[in-house]
């Protein structure tokens, strides 16, 4: 046992500068929330519902959801998991675009006006926010996201150059939350197209350098519904949370695709 | 204890995707990808046969006040503008084509409505182009009446044949 006497642990053994007060500086606001019900279980039809609630300046559009299902309606139905835009589940249209409500900060939106909350379009509404994915799920199997590899199994990782890896390295990002293909007017139409998020699932693996299939993905999506059907509105590129650039990775699929046939 | 075998339960949603969302494995092969490559290669042709043509007509010469029969029919009696025209006959027609095939693909809810609009948009197209090929190459420029006499408004090089 030491008896040197250490010097006491700081709080932080970050320096944290002077501080605040804590929540108390915090604005806080008063939000109204509209948000578009559907519950299948009384109404074929869907409605508009409403509620004020009082947020914090730290709030994100979530928090106001959790605050109303939980002390308000419990009967208000969305999916969340982490909660921290990761994990995809709570995208949704907020103010007529598409957004994680866990990554939309209340301060950001004009509080003046209520916030519109609508599930994202394009996919049949289960109960309230929450749509059915089976078909955007569907989409994204079929174009085989996972590594393809014809060569014999290394005893070690497969090595990959710097370079090789910045090449697809925006498309590594995408969290499959569905924001861009439930953004894009094509998809709206008929549901058939492959939509963005697919396309951009393909592209990380096309551009993989240790993938051998990606013949097989590019043949998948020189489909009538795959890449062509993209107008190039940037819709996607627009409502995707990682700041993907969608369409830009969707031009690259159909250089491919050309490059290949010619 | 006795072994009990594990009741079968099907995995949540198996099967119940919307028809609605189901591709029809029809394989168009790379039709769309043709299609998609010529708006873009005609696109660039036909800028520059348009402001060719829009300058041709409207700036040289006596500008647009220069423009009647005649002036038409000068131009279609050389080769050289007859297959300007041609190309930017063919090349508009099939492009604005194209881009209306498109928006019916996106636009048209049902099947029977998607077809007869593009069965619309295809007999007009060709209609449209076989004429327009026809006047192009079989155009008189030398009109006469009756009697065998030049009309008024025939270009000048009709009065030396």
């Amino acid at each position: 046992m030491s008896t040197v006497t250490e010097a006491a642990e700081p709080a932080s053994k970050v320096d944290l500068g002077t501080q605040g007060g804590g929540s108390g500086e915090i604005q806080s606001f008063d939000v109204t929330l509209k948000v578009r019900r559907y519950l299948p279980e009384t109404s074929e039809e869907s409605y508009w519902d409403e509620w004020t609630v009082t947020m914090y300046g730290t709030d994100r559009v979530l928090d106001a959801l959790h605050k109303v299902k939980w002390e308000i309606d419990g009967t208000l139905s969305f999916r969340r998991s982490c909660a921290h835009g990761i994990c995809g589940s709570d995208a949704m249209r907020i103010n007529g675009r598409n957004r994680l409500a866990c990554k939309t900060l209340l301060k950001d939106l004009d509080l003046s006006k209520p916030i519109l909350v609508e599930p994202i379009k394009g996919l049949p509404v289960e109960k309230d926010l929450i749509v059915d994915m089976d078909p955007f799920f569907q989409s994204y199997r079929e174009i085989m996201p996972f590594l393809i590899n014809k060569g014999p199994e290394p005893t070690k990782e497969r090595l990959q150059s710097q370079e090789d890896r910045a090449r697809y390295d925006d498309t590594t990002k995408c969290i499959l939350c569905a924001a861009c293909t439930s953004s894009c007017p094509v998809f709206w139409t008929d549901g058939q197209y492959f939509g963005p998020a697919a396309i951009v699932n393909a592209h990380r693996f096309i551009f993989d350098s240790r993938d051998d299939a990606g013949d097989l993905r590019l043949e998948v999506l020189n489909d009538k519904e795959g890449v062509w059907r993209c107008r190039t509105t940037f819709n996607c590129s627009e409502a995707c949370p990682r700041g993907i650039q969608v369409t830009k990775a969707i031009a690259e699929v159909k250089q491919a695709v050309l490059n290949r046939t010619f | 204890m006795s072994v009990t075998t594990e009741p079968i339960i099907a995995a949540p949603r198996t099967g119940r995707i919307d028809p609605k969302y189901l591709r029809s494995k029809g394989s168009s092969g790379s039709f769309e990808m043709l299609t998609w490559l010529f708006m873009r290669l005609s696109g660039v042709l036909l800028v520059v046969l348009i402001f060719v043509h829009l300058f041709s007509n409207l700036m040289v010469g006596d500008g647009i006040n220069g423009i009647d029969f005649g002036f038409v029919a000068g131009k279609w009696a050389d080769p050289f503008w007859q297959f300007w025209d041609l190309a930017l006959l063919w090349l508009a027609m099939l492009h604005g084509t194209n881009g209306v095939r498109t928006i019916i693909n996106d636009y048209a809810e049902r099947d029977g409505v998607r077809f007869w609009l593009k069965m619309i948009l295809y007999v007009a197209t060709v209609v449209i182009i076989v004429l327009g090929t026809l006047v192009i190459f079989t155009f008189e420029p030398c009109l006469v009446d009756g009697a065998g006499n030049l009309l008024e408004a025939s270009p000048a090089f009709c009065e030396t044949r």
